[in-house]
């Protein structure tokens, strides 16, 4: 400290000055792929329609290859005693609610990931391991994913899930939009099985269009809400209902992509790295002042 | 100063019946630590896919980094602006913050799923996520902190390097090395010391951004976009306590005189601070119109009226009076006060101002993640003894210097 001069300050300030600029000019790379495609698919259900077969849970664990017991126990109504949430074991999962129309005909509604357009998860993973992909789709990469499990404080729907279980290599689960079978040009797995097309695969824009038609001519039969449309900055999945979202257990997370907020905090500190640029300088000079006053003291 | 400071290795015995008690819960931590290894964090923590962070994110890493934060404020004063009144107490707060550190980056490797893969942050950017930024930059000051401590490594050894057996003939050349090492980094040490500053307050504010993406599932008392703002200023508000409290402590552990002239010197510098943090927080609590929230009675009101009554506004007000800055008792307890005040805020933004909607019950930490966290904490205060014992960390009066040469470090000619 005693014995730093002029020419060493300068000449390690210039250094930091090179090694700064070289960051900032890979600014641009650090960002996980977040496509908004105009021909991004989504899904619209309708949960007036929706009988609480739950095929839908047996296509889905059959298709990620995860453990099911038979297809017929499946038949059994009595898990709708309880509220369940997709978790680890199961990446969809169908709850039945009373329905104040007609109490014969409970209103079942089949939750999983809505693939928002902004999704919190992606903004938030400190690896970039989740990603917003052009179908639609946000997904999760096994080889970057350091299990911090910060994409599950962010989720506005409390959505992704973590083996908790496992010592080694656990991993976060959550509904994929069956992002391996889209590719081959399978429909996703769910929407392949229902058998009373409660689930509608289609083209986002396509989707609201359909929606707002069926609400149109079914006034009596939906509530004018499309779930999904605009919520947390609109999501893949969407959802139709006869009675208020907020009685079917949907959070009400606001119009507003999430990430806005921490996002523009986050670009407004790291602005070019001319904030902590700038703020280094200060000390620099404020350091060389005080010293250079010390000194003639 | 009357007394002429240098710091030396304390003479005193490593293990006492104090010792061996905190001795014995680092080892039940460590216990615990073993079977998350071994059954995954399930098996030793209340987490579950509602409250996925808990105790070790709330107090390991979050409080720890604030707590922390002694290190880059008593450098600020000491080196950037100069005080050199408080160069005795720089080495204590420089070794506190590096072993808070060192200790977070545990809390942080231990809580993660994959504990090995903790580097990945380093080749998977994402700049749009603030636990990368805050994970860069506790990567980037960690290692500025190993580096200023490293003079403290070379003072101790240079001319005194003594390997014996068939490598004593590498003593001449270690001995060198040090040598060139340390008056290498006496050149460039400044570059250190105003990047650590830097570091720290980018990290300690980028850490109030981690909640704000949570959205509504925060209490609307703690989630608010001044969050960063808030973040950083009660950090800086608790350096100088910290580094008190801890003072007061090493001075009676080791029966050795507390320097009460700077420690008050340092307390007088803690309201104004502490009061901007109080403004700032009352007044985004008025702005915001939260104060509502106030007169429901549950766990959120309760916990947010002790974190403001007990660790700033009655603080506040002690360090204020000339009497408690005089007094070592009420300096340690007004300083304890701040120290409980950002250790509960740290607790009440990550855990109990938290609320997900689909909780079946509140998230309480379980014995397993207590005892690692109290764990974590024994094996830093023995890691602490350890150096102090062994390094010239703690400044005690030395009579044989002379006036000019008041920091004068072994072997070395001063100029």
């Amino acid at each position: 400290m005693q014995k730093q001069n002029r020419r060493d300050f300068l000449k390690t300030g210039a250094i930091l000055g090179t090694a700064i600029a070289g960051l900032s000019s890979n600014k641009t790379k650090a960002k996980p792929k977040e496509i908004l495609s105009d021909d991004r698919m989504g899904v619209l259900v309708d949960t007036t329609v929706c009988i609480g077969c739950r095929k839908c849970e047996w296509a889905c664990k059959t298709a990620h290859d995860l453990q099911t017991p038979s297809r017929d126990s499946y038949s059994d109504r009595s898990v709708f005693k309880e509220m369940r949430r997709p978790n680890e074991r199961a990446l969809t999962v169908v709850n039945e609610y009373s329905n104040p129309q007609n109490v014969y005909l409970p209103t079942d509604v089949k939750v999983q990931c809505m693939h928002c357009d902004h999704p919190a998860c992606v903004s938030a993973c400190i690896v970039g391991a989740m990603s917003k992909q052009e179908n639609g789709s946000v997904i999760w990469d096994t080889n970057k994913c350091i299990g911090c499990r910060y994409c599950m404080v962010a989720c506005p729907f409390q959505i992704p899930s973590f083996q908790y279980d496992k010592a080694l290599n656990p991993k976060i689960m959550k509904c994929d939009f069956c992002f391996e079978r889209t590719k081959q040009g399978k429909l996703p797995a769910c929407v392949e099985i229902c058998p009373v097309e409660t689930l509608t695969y289609g083209p986002r824009s396509e989707l609201i269009r359909i929606a707002r038609e069926k609400i149109k001519r079914n006034p009596d039969r939906y509530i004018n809400h499309i779930y999904g449309e605009t919520e947390a900055g609109g999501t893949s999945w969407m959802y139709l209902a006869n009675q208020d979202f907020a009685k079917l257990a949907f959070p009400k997370p606001g119009d507003k992509p999430m990430p806005g907020t921490s996002e523009s905090i986050q670009h407004g500190i790291f602005a070019y790295f001319v904030p902590p640029v700038s703020l280094y300088a200060i000390l620099g000079g404020i350091m060389w002042i005080t010293k250079k006053r010390n000194e003639s003291e | 100063m009357e007394n002429y400071m240098k710091p030396v290795p304390i003479q005193k015995k490593f293990f006492t019946p104090g010792v061996i008690i905190v001795a014995i819960v680092a080892l039940n931590g460590l216990a615990f630590l073993a079977g998350r290894f071994f059954f995954g964090l399930g098996a030793v923590t209340n987490l579950n896919n509602q409250y996925p962070w808990g105790l070790w994110i709330g107090v390991d890493v979050a409080a720890g980094v604030a707590l922390a934060a002694g290190g880059f404020t008593t450098a600020a004063l000491s080196h950037v602006i100069h005080k050199e009144e408080y160069h005795v107490i720089t080495r204590p707060a420089l070794l506190t913050a590096m072993l808070g550190y060192t200790f977070v980056a545990f809390g942080v490797s231990v809580d993660i799923g994959r504990w090995y893969d903790i580097w990945h942050p380093l080749i998977f950017w994402n700049g749009s996520s603030a636990l990368f930024e805050v994970g860069i930059c506790v990567m980037m000051y960690l290692t500025t902190l190993y580096i200023e401590f490293l003079p403290v490594v070379t003072e101790r050894f240079i001319g005194s390097v003594k390997l014996k057996g068939f490598i004593s003939f590498l003593n001449k050349p270690v001995d060198k090395l040090l040598r060139i090492l340390d008056s290498g980094l006496s050149k460039v040490m400044f570059f250190f010391i105003i990047l650590g500053v830097v570091l720290s307050t980018l990290h300690q504010s980028s850490l109030g951004t981690l909640m704000i993406i949570a959205g509504p599932k925060m209490h609307p008392l703690w989630q608010t976009p001044i969050l960063p703002l808030l973040f950083l200023l009660s950090a800086i508000s608790v350096g100088f306590p910290m580094v008190i409290f801890e003072s007061i402590i090493a001075s009676r552990s080791f029966g050795i005189k507390a320097e009460m002239e700077t420690l008050s010197g340092l307390g007088r510098m803690v309201p104004p601070i502490l009061g901007i943090f109080l403004a700032f927080k009352i007044g985004d609590m008025v702005i915001r119109g939260t104060f509502v929230y106030l007169t429901q009675f549950n766990l959120q009101s309760v916990m947010f009226i002790i974190e403001v009554l007990f660790g700033a506004i009655i603080p506040l007000r002690m360090f204020l009076s000339e009497a408690v800055l005089k007094s070592k008792v009420l300096l340690f307890i007004a300083s304890s006060l701040v120290i409980l005040g950002v250790l509960l805020n740290r607790i009440d933004n990550f855990i109990v101002a938290y609320k997900p909607p689909y909780s079946y019950g509140a998230y309480f930490p379980s014995f397993g993640e207590i005892s690692v966290t109290l764990g974590f904490i024994a094996l830093l205060v023995l890691a602490y003894r350890f150096i102090v014992i062994n390094f010239p960390v703690i400044s005690l009066p030395d009579k044989s210097l002379a006036p000019k040469t008041k920091f004068a470090i072994r072997g070395v000619k001063n100029d």
